[in-house]
């Protein structure tokens, strides 16, 4: 079962549609038709309502094969209906769906039940498991439906049920589970009805929260292993830009904004997005990638203390980066030492070379960074798996990617770290050994005259 | 002046016209439902009372508590020693094939309903007409198409209870939990084995105490027809009521709450069996479920 998976992450790899929907449209009422046909003529909701109640209006998105497309919206925005017309359990008023090329609007019942069977399992909000079967029977309701034969739709359940931590729980009934333990049993059943595609309307949306971060970790794990096309509903933003490779925000049944979580984050498309946007746990949902800046305090091991120093000066901070051929950080270097390195007419770095206090990989969320950030005054240093450095995440920055301010502050002036030791000094000190010749001495007294 | 409606007279008229088209049916009506209720009765008298006040005892005991089947068996050997064991037998008959048939009718009838409004808005009110007549008008009827005895008894009663078989099931079966309902469709899952396998099951604990409603009815309306001449506890009451013999009335009515009592406890714990969990039925699945568990326990 798993192997067969495992091949359908490999065709996912390219952009392969499995869900389209375009200008699907879905009104409720007395005169569908007729509201749908004026909803495309322009007209508002509001002016349709007298005809019907439009839930869904003028939809239109793909959904890749292997991605996980959140559609958010706040109670009433549509979000479940439309969810309802990809598998035909609601009728599409206007406008097509296909799933993998299968045509969804206007499919005779008996071909959209073989779609179903087929192509997309569902996971519910209250899980709607059959009280009267055990867990196990109701880990294996998909491959039952599908006429797998008793003794292997149980074994296949009972494997789902053991990767969903269930396994001694199969002969129970679901009333005697957890909520937690419920919703379990119901990814188990969708996983293993075995389609490509997950519909999950609200599924973590009556679970506590800790429950709920636990179940959302478990499905991108599941999700990462098998590659599955996975459709899930929620009104919760957070569980949006954790879950979602791309989301599709819904308000009033149109869709408001479709991109990344990065996108809707930090450029709204309009006032409600933005709005909605605002209670964003930011912290964990931008990663150190997304915030970093280019690195510039960064020395090659070839140069000298002189080079560094001077560097440090112009950008007036107190220590900087090294990194070896091929940008690979090796540690940083303090201007103190630099300066006595140049005092004493050193001339090889690697000699006062320190580890880098703060590393930290892309993928990091910023709520990760900031302990690092307080624990050194240096920028938090941004790695990539071969260890290069590919970026540093300065304490305001971090600051500012909470807010509102575009997370790029170039226009920021950097006045972090300080330096530690007078630019004057470091100046005087450069002047004294131009001609290679440490001054040992003569630099104090030009420090107290500078300071004077 | 006003102008007479004659409404009473065109159903009267349309009574005489449908028991002359349909003799034939009527007649087959009339040999199945002798058959049954007379079978059934010849059954039960054929038994010994010992061995019957046993297994009805057993079966209070088995569904229900030891307390019932202890209850029973006293209250039962109370009708033996009225000499009214015949009499009640010959009811339960009645009772009991009336309540089938009307069973038999009423659940197809519910499931329909549940799943058409159009259907379910048509038949209400004729429900509420079948509910609302007063009982004995049914025997009129009853009589002219079936003769004098067991057969208007049955056909009066049957028409009498149903009503609360449809009206169970259909609301039993709205009500299973909506979302349960649409899982089995998104898994793709075809009307009928969700009926089967979702709405049904789940609906049953309703249907149940709609077949306990029902059967309650059937045993009042089993008396009524002793009007009707069916033999029984009823034509006990009504001889007594013509002939004012308190006695003869109080033992016969004695002897129906006494079988109303038994039938009401034992069809509802068969509805809602988790409330009793001291009846043998779940003390045996308990040692097969505990068994089963431990058969597992010992691979592992």
């Amino acid at each position: 079962m798993f192997d067969h998976n495992v091949d359908q992450q490999a065709d996912s790899e390219g952009d392969e549609i499995a869900i389209s929907v375009t200008h699907a449209t879905k009104v409720f009422g007395r005169r569908p038709k007729e509201a749908a046909k004026r909803l495309k003529q322009g007209a508002t909701r509001d002016e349709v309502k007298p005809l019907g109640t439009a839930a869904v209006i003028d939809a239109s998105f793909d959904v890749r094969v292997g991605e996980i497309f959140v559609v958010m919206g706040l109670s009433g925005s549509g979000k479940s209906t439309l969810i309802r017309m990809l598998n035909g359990l609601g009728e599409t008023t206007d406008g097509a769906i296909s799933v993998f090329g299968s045509e969804i609007v206007g499919t005779a019942p008996a071909e959209l039940r073989e779609i179903r069977r087929t192509k997309m399992a569902m996971v519910f909000q209250h899980f709607a498991l059959l009280p009267h079967r055990t867990v196990l029977d109701n880990a294996a309701y998909g491959l039952e439906i599908q006429g797998v034969p008793l003794e292997e739709r149980r074994a296949r359940a009972q494997q789902w049920l053991e990767r969903v931590g269930l396994a001694t729980w199969s002969d129970s009934f679901p009333s005697e589970l957890s909520g937690g333990m419920q919703q379990r049993v119901g990814i188990a059943r969708a996983f293993a009805a075995d389609t490509q595609i997950l519909l999950m309307d609200e599924a973590f949306s009556a679970l506590d929260p800790l429950i709920r971060r636990e179940m959302q970790e478990l499905l991108v794990e599941l999700q990462q292993e098998l590659g599955k096309t996975i459709v899930f509903i929620t009104h919760d933003l957070n569980e949006a830009m954790f879950l979602g490779d791309r989301i599709a925000v819904m308000r009033d049944g149109r869709i408001m904004q479709l991109g990344t979580p990065n996108d809707i984050l930090t450029d709204p498309a309009n006032d409600y997005v933005a709005q909605f946007v605002q209670d964003v746990d930011r912290a964990r949902v931008l990663t150190a990638g997304d915030v970093m800046e280019p690195p510039r305090a960064v020395v090659p091991t070839s140069a000298g203390p002189r080079a560094a120093l001077r560097m440090m000066r112009d950008l007036q901070t107190s220590a900087c980066f090294v990194t070896s051929s091929g940008r690979k950080l090796v540690g940083v270097v303090r201007d103190k030492d630099m300066l006595r390195l140049v005092r004493e007419g050193g001339s090889n770095i690697s000699d006062a070379l320190k580890p880098t206090p703060s590393i930290v990989s892309p993928e990091q969320y910023i709520a990760e960074l900031f302990e690092l950030s307080v624990e050194s005054p240096l920028p938090v240093a941004v790695v990539d798996e071969q260890n290069r450095l590919i970026g540093v995440v300065p304490r305001v920055t971090l600051l500012a990617s909470l807010t509102n301010l575009p997370t790029m502050t170039t226009e920021i002036p950097i006045i972090e770290p300080t330096p530690d030791v007078p630019r004057a000094i470091i100046t005087a000190t450069l002047d004294a050994t131009t001609d290679g010749n440490a001054a040992p001495g003569g630099s104090s007294s030009l420090a107290e005259g500078s300071i004077a | 002046m006003i102008t007479r409606i004659p409404v009473g007279q065109w159903v009267s008229d349309g009574l005489d016209w449908f028991n002359s088209t349909f003799d034939w049916l009527l007649q087959l009506i009339t040999t199945v439902i002798r058959f049954l209720v007379e079978g059934l009765s010849d059954a039960l008298i054929a038994v010994p009372y010992p061995v019957l006040i046993l297994a009805l005892a057993l079966i209070g005991w088995l569904l229900r508590s030891w307390q019932l089947a202890i209850g029973t068996a006293l209250t039962l050997l109370l009708i033996v020693f009225m000499d009214q064991w015949e009499n009640a037998m010959l009811t339960l008959s009645l009772t009991l094939i009336a309540a089938l048939v009307a069973v038999l009718i009423a659940v197809p009838v519910g499931i329909l309903a549940a799943r058409n409004d159009t259907f379910s808005a048509t038949i209400r009110p004729v429900l509420d007409f079948m509910q609302t007549m007063p009982a004995m008008v049914y025997l009129i009827p009853a009589v002219v198409f079936f003769g004098i005895g067991f057969v208007p008894g049955v056909f009066a009663t049957v028409l009498f209870s149903l009503p609360p078989g449809v009206r169970f099931t259909e609301l039993g079966i709205r009500g299973v939990d909506s979302e349960v309902v649409e899982a089995g469709h998104a898994f793709g899952s075809t009307p009928g084995k969700i009926l089967r396998g979702i709405q049904l099951p789940l609906a049953m604990p309703t249907i149940l105490a709609g077949i306990n409603q029902v059967i309650m009815l059937a045993l009042s309306m089993a008396v009524v027809a002793g009007m009707a001449g069916a033999d029984g506890l009823g034509k006990q009451v009504v001889a007594a009521i013509s002939t004012m013999d308190i006695a003869q009335g109080v033992e016969a009515g004695l002897s129906v709450v006494i079988l109303a009592v038994f039938l009401d406890r034992v069809t509802a714990a068969l509805g809602d069996p988790k409330s009793f969990k001291h009846s043998a039925l779940s003390a045996l699945r308990e040692r097969g479920r505990a068994r089963a568990q431990q058969g597992t326990a010992v691979p592992a």
